[in-house]
């Protein structure tokens, strides 16, 4: 049995956020941090490994400084690491990056007992589109939003959030999980994993290692196989400050509940 | 010289920052307050591999180095000056000594439970009337007919005393021959004739435990003995030195991470329509701060990576320590100055950070003994 | 599906259609604000609306779509749809756009919007632009929409009438112009679909403006029911139950007021809640929360605004202890009036507050029910 969790570095967008004059994102900037949602992941995933001994193989696709968050990851437990990373593969909408990680799945091999897990959404992106991708594309069933998972068999039950409740799903392996924070507290990195990180297996899945795959063609990844195109970017403008009020004081309240109520809105 | 921490190392600093702010930051204050024990804290930290850091994987331990080690220390000082000192005496003065001087079955059987942090540990060496004399042990420990031995006298100041269950305690075995009779011993804390005594108030690293031990004919196996018979003043002293070096860690913590609060604070809080960080004086004081702490970094950081390669390091974690915590007492009281009123108050943490940093001034040997140890090694008699 | 081309984008003349999402028979709310949004792209490209609706016995509530402008409605009634699978609904939608091939598909970005979306727009391979808080096809409005609410320069607003695409320049006059926020809100994208259809976008829930309702026009709506097939053997998940949240979820989208606590309660957290409990009570509105307070436990999930929570517009939004990092603000700062009480005079909300107070909310609070209670009871 092996679990395959699809991780992402993303630009930490919690903290200071700058924007560069042509309106891209001076990623440079910021510290870059493994996608919070993918920590709920590897954390799922490492739970059901230690209840079950499946192997544990991250897949990442992004620039060769990934590592580092790679590395990281293995810190928390994870077997073996995976890159994708070349530069045709840049420049991908949802629709392309889920083609090139759905090649470097199906090449790592999905078999009967495995379960493929992604993070709900990215914090950089924020479009939740690359799990449910990737599953039509491995031919997977896909439950996304995952705030509990239990495994029994092949079977497993997945709590799948809505905005107003949850539904209890179940579905066989091999399936492909989205989770969300509410899954789990990721643990850290233990002083033991990260000294043993470097000597774990990496490998970097570049251009040649995809290019024969069925899913590899000009036309379905990198730019020239993006559906969409971003027409342009934009900072908003900042709304226009309001009145500070004099004081803290009863007076200051009721000069505003004054105004509130001029303007009809108490 | 190279400066540049390993891949690892700066993987293990970023570990420790996020568990200190995350998980010991919230509960500094709580623990200062009310002078409890964090167990949790050290549960948690136990299975992250933090109770024994730089020991081998065959022990228990997390197979890391004495620099990482001394990074774990400095970050969780940098938030709670109480946690960091748990970690430092339990590593340094029990897990340390039982390492470096136990034999093999003493390894097996001790070692495990301490680096996993499943037992605490503690060290026992001054007594009410052998503080910076060390050689003025008056717990005596005497062989028995069955050739285990009995130890009768008391301890104090004792850090992780009222919690930990393995210790390394120190006994005059022969007073005829000075510091040459001193043994040192492993006491289980389920050893008969073996209890703990008053528990101290103290000014600062409130959380911490620091008690008595009282040995009432207390019986120790003749296999718990640590080293030879007669080596223990030398056990302890080397004991120390590593030591030193976690406290030297710690201070650096106490130090940074009151410029830590200092930067943030004076950048929020205004006065005469400016702010604090942009008065001069702000800029001067924080300079200076900031370069006696980056200077005790160095320090501390080269006497661990000597300790880690085995080249003699005493004198460096005697100066590491001395500057450590002179700069930590300076740059916490510096930082509460700035801070003004509101520093003076428990509203802010800047005034636990000056008193935690007090006692490294203090303990595991006072500033006045390292300056010894430090002449002594430049040869100056 | 078989001779189904996505990229023959000339083919598609479907019109536009809205995916009205039903939960247990009743229809969400965002189904009808993606249709009253729908009817205005609809209008800008001279073509008809359409609602999809899939479910078991849902004909039923199709025609009230009309009334907010849908001109006819395509029903999928059967039992294996009575719950949302991603197998069931993406099997029916995917077969029935590839025989009616309409141009543009909007979703509502509900939980299992996002979960239909993607898998959606990767069975028809097209393009997908996910979370969407801004739609435009008609060149004019948007390059209004871009003047008013962003910083971009007159000649950049002016070159996003072409796109270059493939290397060749594209005019996007027909093209869906599809706006929302990344990077937490920090940025805003445009983005297109230029070469295949139909254009599909998330759509975020509370954002589109729902238009009044019309009996006549709802009456008037057209009801077609495609031809599809759905078998067991189409269903790779099982849905053993669906739970309603036992507790009343805060309505914070549709709440006329919203009474925010952040970071500024942790002294007494209970205490601060409580006060903006009672505030919220004095103005009819409910309780929100930063992104700290639920992080913190302090309030649960369903009271965050901001980016990865809710984004409301009431017309009283209260700050209290927020400093209002970007996060939040992008969840809030189309609210129509913002008061903010804040002990940190530089705190970043008061840039965006219409009214500031700085000082403790845990002193200001008490005295703002009282000046508005008092107000009021001399209206």
């Amino acid at each position: 049995m092996k679990i395959i969790v699809c991780v992402k570095q993303v630009p930490d967008t919690s903290g200071k956020v700058a924007v560069n004059p042509d309106g891209t994102l001076n990623r440079a900037s910021m510290a870059a941090i493994t996608n919070p949602d993918d920590l709920n992941a590897v954390e799922a995933a490492l739970v059901l490994k230690e209840q079950t001994g499946a192997e544990l193989i991250v897949v990442s696709m992004g620039p060769p400084p990934a590592e580092g968050m790679l590395r990281e990851v293995m810190a928390r437990g994870v077997d073996r690491a995976i890159l994708v990373s070349a530069r045709e593969f840049g420049g991908s909408d949802t629709y392309a990056t889920s083609q090139i990680l759905a090649a470097a799945i199906d090449k790592i091999g999905v078999e009967k007992d495995d379960i493929v897990m992604c993070g709900r959404q990215a914090i950089d992106g924020d479009t939740a589109q690359v799990g449910p991708q990737i599953a039509e594309k491995l031919g997977l069933p896909q439950v996304s939003y995952a705030a509990e998972i239990t495994k029994e068999g092949d079977t497993i039950t997945v709590k799948r959030m809505l905005e107003d409740g949850y539904m209890t799903i179940k579905v066989k392996t091999p399936c492909l999980i989205t989770c969300i924070k509410e899954l789990n507290t990721p643990r850290y990195m233990s002083v033991g994993g990260i000294y043993e990180c470097y000597s774990k297996p990496y490998e970097i899945f570049d251009y040649n290692t995809l290019k024969d795959h069925p899913f590899i063609d000009k036309d379905t990844i990198g730019l020239s196989g993006s559906p969409t195109n971003i027409l342009t970017s934009f900072t908003p403008p900042q709304k226009g400050a309001g009145m500070m009020l004099e004081g803290a004081d009863k007076a200051t309240c009721e000069q505003l509940a004054g105004i509130l109520a001029k303007k009809h809105m108490i | 010289m190279d400066f540049h921490l390993s891949k690892e190392q700066e993987m293990v600093r970023k570990m420790y920052r996020e568990f200190a702010e995350t998980e010991v930051k919230p509960l500094a204050e709580e623990i200062d307050e009310e002078e409890r024990f964090p167990m949790e804290t050290v549960e948690k930290m136990a299975k992250l591999g933090m109770m024994g850091i730089y020991f081998p994987k065959e022990y228990g331990g997390a197979g890391g180095d004495v620099l990482s080690y001394a990074m774990c220390v400095e970050e969780l000082a940098k938030v709670c000056g109480t946690t960091a000192v748990i970690v430092s005496a339990h590593t340094s003065l029990c897990c340390a000594p039982i390492f470096e001087h136990g034999t093999e079955e003493q390894k097996k059987k001790y070692l495990p439970d301490l680096l996993s942090g499943k037992k605490i540990g503690a060290f026992g060496l001054t007594e009410p009337n052998a503080g910076t004399d060390a050689s003025g042990q008056q717990t005596t420990a005497v062989k028995n007919e069955n050739g285990d031995w009995v130890l009768n006298g008391s301890k104090c100041f004792i850090t992780n005393g009222t919690v930990a269950e393995t210790f390394v305690v120190f006994a005059m075995t022969d007073k005829k021959l000075g510091n040459h009779g001193i043994s040192a011993f492993i006491v289980e804390k389920s050893f008969p004739g073996f209890s703990t005594g008053k528990h101290e108030k103290k000014m600062g690293i409130r959380g911490s435990s620091t008690c008595d031990l009282i040995f009432e004919d207390c019986i120790v196996p003749k296999e718990n003995l640590l080293g030879q018979e007669g080596k223990g003043f030398k056990i302890a002293m080397m004991t120390l030195d590593g030591g030193r070096i976690g406290i030297a860690a710690q201070a650096l913590g106490l130090g940074e991470g009151a410029i830590n609060e200092a930067v943030k604070y004076t950048q929020e809080r205004v006065q005469f329509k400016k702010r604090l960080s942009q008065f001069q004086n702000t800029q001067f004081q924080l300079a200076d701060m900031h370069t006696r702490m980056q200077a005790a970094q160095y320090l501390v950081y080269a006497a661990a990576m000597k300790k880690q390669n085995h080249e003699s390091y005493s004198m460096d974690a005697a100066m590491a320590k001395l500057f450590a915590a002179e700069s930590a007492s300076d740059v916490t009281r510096r930082a509460v100055q700035l801070f003004g009123g509101y520093g003076y108050t428990r509203e802010y943490p800047v005034e636990r950070m000056m008193r935690d940093a007090k006692i490294t001034e203090i303990y595991e040997g006072t500033s006045e003994v390292q300056r010894m140890v430090i002449a002594k090694y430049m040869g100056v008699k | 599906m078989s001779t189904f081309n996505s990229s023959d984008v000339a083919a598609f003349k479907g019109g536009v259609w809205v995916f009205c999402e039903q939960r247990q028979g009743t229809m969400m709310p965002t189904s009808f604000e993606l249709i009253s949004e729908g009817r205005k792209l609809a209008d800008e490209l001279d073509t008809k609306l359409y609602g999809i609706l899939l479910g078991d016995g849902i004909e039923g509530i199709a025609k009230e779509l009309g009334g907010y402008g849908a001109d006819g409605v395509y029903v999928c009634d059967h039992p294996l749809l009575k719950n949302y699978t991603t197998d069931g609904y993406t099997k029916v939608i995917c077969d029935v756009i590839a025989e009616y091939k309409p141009e543009i598909m909007l979703i509502g970005a509900t939980n299992i919007g996002r979960d239909l979306g993607p898998r959606c727009a990767a069975r028809l391979h097209t393009g997908l632009c996910a979370d969407c808080t801004h739609l435009d096809v008609e060149m004019s409005i948007y390059k209004d929409f871009l003047k008013e609410n962003s910083t971009l320069a007159p000649e950049r607003i002016e070159a996003t009438s072409h796109a270059m695409v493939l290397g060749e320049k594209h005019d996007v006059s027909r093209d869906l112009k599809m706006t929302r926020p990344a990077f937490g809100g920090h940025l805003m994208a445009s983005i297109i679909c230029p070469r295949f259809r139909p254009a599909m976008a998330t759509v975020r829930p509370g954002v589109m403006k729902k238009a009044a309702f019309d009996q006549a026009k709802a009456d008037a709506c057209e009801i077609i029911k495609p031809n599809f097939e759905l078998t067991e053997a189409d269903m790779q998940t099982e849905v053993v139950e669906v739970v309603k949240a036992a507790k009343k979820l805060v309505d914070l989208i549709g709440a006329d007021v919203v009474v925010s606590v952040g970071r500024g309660i942790s002294k007494d957290v209970e205490g601060g809640i409580k006060l903006a409990e009672e505030l919220a009570e004095v103005l009819g509105g409910v309780v929100g929360g930063s992104r700290a307070t639920i992080d913190s436990g302090w309030l649960s999930a369903d009271h965050q605004v901001g980016q990865t929570g809710k984004t409301v517009h009431p017309k009283i939004y209260v700050a209290l202890g927020i400093s209002g990092a970007i996060q939040h603000k992008a969840g809030m700062q189309d609210s129509e009036c913002i008061i903010a009480v804040n002990k940190n005079d530089t705190a970043p909300i008061f840039e965006i507050a219409d009214y500031g107070i700085c000082g403790d909310l845990f002193k200001v609070t008490p005295l703002l029910i009282e000046a508005i209670k008092a107000a009021k009871a001399a209206k």
